[in-house]
């Protein structure tokens, strides 16, 4: 029989853990890009777009992002493309996260002060001007703390992945614990490589917090 | 290309829906219960306690906020019969689901307790109250109010993460779900019609913490 030491185990895990962050990076930057758009969307598409994007937004914040991992992929195989765990995955948390996203980054367009929007409307800016200029230098400020603050949520929202068969760190773990007969062992490697990924982030964003909050 | 949705033998199925929603339900309030006493203890440890229960808190609370709810259900599930802890599916659930609320409700009534004006435990200790009377009646219900929002919010996300438990076998509605598309094959439809009821539990135990915030956990 093999043995195998806790060396062999990490090793393994830290090459699995490399697939936890590609599907972390592209979650976060997809939804980054599908939350921008549904913000434009919100701040420019009148009463009939906040209330779609509200709903979008309620529907991804109340349901398991198990369930959305499963509908992508059962959902994509009916219209007829073959998926791969790596394609449904990447989808489910790109919609995932962009549903957090739009939402943060509303809640700091909201929490601009009136009287800059009244001001630089004053200066005749058109929308995109003051959007440009005035708005979006301050909402940014306010949103990068709870931003990177999310970003911890996505790198731990990747670990449900496992469940579709994508082979990322929580399901080489339990490949792994299949394999040596220690689940013990295996597990706690798999959440201390998961919190040497994650409090990194929580620590810098703790730090973005006090120091924009400290400013204002 | 056609695609034909058999959502009626889902429904059909509803007695096992209804069993998953019952576990589902069950597991949250128990969790809840269970979780909010630990993280009210916690908070009070960490804003209060002594220094030796004040970093192993703390640790507890950074090791928990920093790993995914699953890893910590497989920890407990399958790490710990290693060293001999064995616990059915449902008990370690409801570990992993009071440990994760412990976690977040710690950090989130800390903030609440921290923010009550010093000159209200001053007044209460000028008073004669001792200090578990300080912190049960002048400091604990203003801090819950003020930070309400954030644990409902944080007991819904509780909910929605229970999901995992039924990679345990925990015959929640996830479970019940997969147990009708396992089946009848209807795999899209048993999880549109499980992730709809999710969807409703999730008002509804937004709607019904928010009603009972203001009459039974902290008064008007």
């Amino acid at each position: 029989m093999v043995e195998f030491t806790l060396w062999d185990i990490l090793r393994n895990l830290l090459l699995a853990a490399r697939w936890t962050v590609v599907l972390s990076l592209i979650a976060f930057i997809g939804g980054g890009l599908v939350g921008g758009l549904l913000l434009v969307a919100r701040l420019t598409g009148g009463r009939a777009a906040e209330r779609l994007v509200g709903l979008y937004v309620q529907v991804f914040q109340g349901t398991p992002l198990l369930m959305q991992l499963f509908l992508s992929y059962f959902g994509l195989a009916l219209i007829g493309i073959n998926v791969s765990a790596w394609t449904s995955a990447a989808l489910a948390l790109t919609l995932y996260t962009s549903a957090f996203l739009v939402e943060i980054w509303r809640g700091s367009v909201a929490a601009v002060p009136k009287g800059q929007w009244e001001a630089s409307g004053s200066l005749a800016m058109s929308f995109m001007e003051q959007m440009r200029h005035v708005i979006l230098p301050q909402a940014v400020r306010i949103a990068t703390a709870p931003t990177v603050g999310f970003l911890v949520q996505v790198v731990k929202g990747t670990a449900l992945a496992s469940v579709i068969g994508f082979v990322e760190l929580t399901k080489a773990g339990g490949m792994i614990a299949n394999a040596t007969f220690q689940p013990f062992a295996v597990f706690a490697c798999v959440a201390v490589v998961y919190f040497a990924l994650c409090f990194p982030v929580s620590l810098y964003a703790h730090h973005l917090e006090r120091k924009f909050h400290g400013r204002r | 290309m056609r695609i034909d949705f058999d959502f009626l033998s889902v429904l059909s199925q509803w007695h096992l829906l209804a069993i998953g929603v019952a576990w589902t339900s069950g597991l949250t309030v128990v969790a809840t219960a269970v979780g909010m006493t630990l993280g009210i203890a916690c908070a009070w440890a960490r804003a209060h306690g002594p220094a030796m229960l004040r970093w192993p808190v703390g640790v507890y609370v950074e090791l928990i906020r920093n790993t995914p709810f699953i890893v910590q259900l497989f920890f407990i599930f399958f790490g710990l019969p290693a060293v001999g802890i064995k616990l059915s599916p449902e008990v370690a659930s409801v570990i992993a689901m009071v440990m994760n609320l412990g976690a977040y409700a710690t950090e989130i009534v800390r903030a609440g307790i921290q923010s009550t004006p010093r000159g209200q435990v001053e007044a209460a200790v000028s008073l004669a109250l001792s200090s578990r009377q300080v912190f049960l009646r002048v400091v604990l219900p203003p801090a819950l109010k003020k930070v309400w929002p954030a644990l409902v919010s944080q007991i819904v996300i509780v909910m929605l993460g229970s999901a995992v438990c039924s990679q345990i076998s925990v015959p929640d509605l996830t479970y019940a779900a997969n147990l009708i598309q396992s089946r009848n094959f209807r795999a899209f439809e048993a999880f549109i019609v499980a992730t709809a009821l999710y969807l409703v539990l999730s008002i509804a135990l937004r709607r019904l913490l928010q009603w009972c915030g203001p009459r039974f956990i902290f008064g008007r």
